[in-house]
């Protein structure tokens, strides 16, 4: 009798012992990928000081392995409260039905509007007329270039069609008797037929038909110009792993143009000799014709909450905390990543700085890719398909007629979803 | 009586395997089968979406993926990667083998040890201090060719000589497994045989063939055949490495299994894949196998 009356009082003891604290404190569980997931703890703690009683659990994974993490966390249904997501995974857990859809949120939000953000980067994170994202920092690409090197060459200004890029190119291999190359755009990178692509206005992927669209007359042309640049030795026709240490090769003048992204903007600060640190300048890609603007693409990461999270409204603030202009211009300091909103660009007088003006100017200027789930997929047959041209000598059209093949038989099954919805 | 006793005993046996058998039947034949019905399905992203999604298409993922050029780049790479690996496994793990058979060999129990050391080295390890050897600048393979007086190269950014990198590397992390198998091997032919050849005048090079050889076929064959299998199985020095770079060349079967089935989650292309990838070791083996018993009669 007295066993029992003991036993259960231990019972009640541990009983409170487990539930007690629990039942105070609410735990967000929130995931980043790479730099900005070991970034994203220094700015925790301020949430967590407007936020009494809520605990924000950070966990960092590489980017590496982030996207096989998210997708066997969705099928394992472990998926944290909110995430950072590269925003070209969004059609993808979307498809998945992964994402809560933020549109009743928004509207409801007193310090988040859509005109705040970039448009064309906003334009992603829409996927089938649902917003399922919001933007975190924003990455695009454009012209790095050697400022000395292109004014003796007879450049002084950088080019602004694409006619005039390939002329200044042709004069900095002719200067320098072929000793320097016009670019260096990697052939396993699939960005820059992209890019070029995307001014052209070719819709590469027919979305409402679910078929490569890479045959069309605009990617055609865009391809065209590209290939052209490694047929008539402007560019070296090597892959990113075959230059050995790019920054060395940029200092030594082997080339006068790269078409990268924001994160070298530390790369070259850091890396570049300093006699050589008011020779580089930043420059909006070229458009295809004087009448025209030249795009680039929309990349970047979207802050995202899960459809299964149990602390919707939580996760929400979370994300609304972290797209303040003070906390996106910490961030910005912190990382380098540009802010997706306008705003901060100029609370922080970004925009005054004459290397991050023109990824100011290129932001406004920037295009989505297809948004389907495939796109990673497509894109590296893209790159296949680039290097046969380049390295193979294969002709142009029989290339691009083998890549839209591919991207239809990789489409096949959208096609049969959009037919059996219709049905 | 004894009948009795037998079936007691049998059903006694049964109730002890059982266990085994039951995590062999959940976790070994089940994914089998399911692999291979996975291999008739087009199980994607989709699927995981909606179950309603999965649709039996019988062997359009075979025949696609047959015909795929990156599935024929991949087997073409294997194959070159078993073709120089095999040969310099054997020969590598033969010599130091016969070294360290030979009696009058001081410290070979060190030896022993120091051989099998990086055979037992996660692969994770192995390719982080094989980068670095490898690194196109300061690496000590470029070091050590220049002091033979061979030019430099980018081993892990060159089409050509990123596959025999990988090999090199294969090589010195399993050479200390196979050394050990033919020592044991090695240890098991008689010494009378050798002193008879010697009393017949054989040279050191026809006792290696008509006695050594020989003797030492079964633990050769077994060797020659897991390292083939291995070989076939060619995964994680390129996973980790070079990420199936540059340009694809160092891009091996399994790989493109791993990145359809958990890249782009189209599992149903990733399972028949495996199932293309047993028939093939199925085949390779029971070759050997035949070769073998040829060998026997001969």
């Amino acid at each position: 009798m007295i066993g029992w009356r003991r036993a259960s009082l231990w019972c009640a003891l541990l009983w409170v012992a487990a539930c007690g604290p629990a039942d105070s404190v609410t735990e967000l569980r929130v995931w980043g990928i790479g730099r900005e997931g070991e970034v994203l703890r220094e700015l925790v703690p301020a949430f967590e000081r407007e936020h009494p009683g809520v605990r924000v659990r950070v966990q960092q994974i590489p980017w590496s392995a982030a996207h096989e993490k998210l997708l066997t966390a969705h099928v394992g249904d472990v998926l944290p409260d909110v995430a950072q997501m590269g925003n070209s995974w969004l059609p993808e857990f979307a498809a998945l039905h992964a994402l809560q859809p933020l549109d009743a949120l928004l509207a409801e939000s007193t310090t988040l509007r859509r005109e705040l953000f970039f448009d064309g980067v906003w334009a992603t994170n829409v996927i089938d007329q649902r917003v399922v994202g919001v933007p975190w920092y924003v990455d695009t690409r454009l012209l790095f270039y050697r400022r000395d090197l292109l004014t003796a060459a007879g450049w002084p200004q950088p080019p602004r069609t694409w006619s005039e890029w390939r002329r200044a190119m042709e004069a900095v291999r002719q200067t320098s008797a072929g000793t320097r190359y016009g670019a260096f755009l990697p052939v396993n990178e699939f960005e820059h037929p992209v890019v070029l692509g995307l001014q052209a206005g070719a819709p590469m992927v027919d979305v409402q038909r679910n078929r490569g669209a890479f045959r069309d007359s605009t990617f055609r042309k865009a391809f065209a110009f590209y290939t052209g640049l490694f047929r008539d030795s402007l560019i070296p026709a090597l892959g990113n792993n075959e230059i050995g240490n790019l920054y060395q090769e940029f200092a030594r003048g082997r080339f006068v143009f790269l078409v990268t992204g924001p994160w070298n903007l530390g790369e070259m600060a850091r890396r570049l000799p300093d006699s050589l640190q008011s020779a580089w300048a930043t420059a909006p890609m070229p458009a295809p014709d004087s009448s025209g603007v030249g795009h680039s693409t929309a990349g970047g990461s979207s802050l995202v909450v899960f459809r299964h999270s149990r602390h919707q409204k939580l996760a929400w603030q979370f994300v609304e905390y972290l797209s303040r202009p003070s906390v996106q211009l910490d961030f910005y300091r912190l990382t380098g990543d540009l802010p997706a909103r306008t705003d901060a660009w100029r609370d922080g007088q970004l925009d005054r700085e004459p290397r991050l003006r023109a990824f100011f100017e290129q932001l406004r200027h920037v295009r989505a890719v297809p948004l389907v789930p495939e796109w990673e997929t497509i894109a590296s047959r893209l790159i296949d398909q680039t290097e046969r041209v380049v390295r193979g000598g294969v002709s142009i059209d029989s290339a691009l007629a083998a890549l839209d093949r591919d991207v239809d038989r990789l489409l096949e099954k959208r096609r049969w979803l959009a037919e059996q919805v219709a049905r | 009586m004894s009948g009795i006793h037998r079936s007691v005993e049998a059903r006694a046996a049964l109730w002890f395997v059982a266990p085994a058998l039951l995590l062999i039947a959940a976790f070994f034949v089940l994914p089998v089968f399911m692999g291979a019905a996975l291999s008739l399905t087009d199980f994607d992203l989709y699927t995981i979406a909606d179950w309603r999604a999965l649709r039996t298409i019988g062997v359009r993922n075979f025949t696609e993926t047959l015909s795929s050029p990156l599935f024929r780049t991949a087997i073409r790479n294997t194959v070159w990667f078993a073709v120089l690996a095999l040969p310099l496994t054997l020969t590598v793990s033969l010599s130091l083998a016969l070294m360290l058979n030979e009696s009058s060999l001081r410290g070979a129990a060190f030896f022993r040890t120091v051989f099998f050391a990086p055979f037992v080295t996660t692969i994770v390890a192995v390719a982080v201090v094989f980068r670095a050897v490898y690194h196109a600048e300061y690496g000590l393979a470029n070091w050590a060719l220049g002091v033979i007086g061979v030019a430099p190269r980018d081993w892990l950014g060159d089409p050509v000589w990123a596959m025999p990198a990988l090999v090199l590397l294969r090589v010195w992390k399993s050479f200390g497994y196979y050394t050990l198998i033919l020592l044991a091997g090695l240890q098991t032919i008689p010494r009378e045989l050798y002193d008879a050849a010697r009393l017949d005048g054989a040279s050191p090079w026809q006792r290696l063939r008509a006695v050594t050889i020989p003797g030492l076929r079964p633990s050769l064959l077994f060797v020659g055949t897991i390292a083939l299998i291995d070989a076939l199985q060619l995964f994680a020095e390129p996973y980790i490495m070079t990420r199936g770079g540059p340009a694809r060349a160092t891009t091996s079967v399994v790989l493109v299994m791993y990145e359809e089935g958990f890249r782009w989650w189209r599992m149903g292309s990733g399972a028949a894949i495996a199932v293309l990838l047993f028939l093939i070791l199925l085949t390779v083996t029971f070759g050997q196998r035949w070769l073998e018993r040829r060998w026997r009669l001969a």
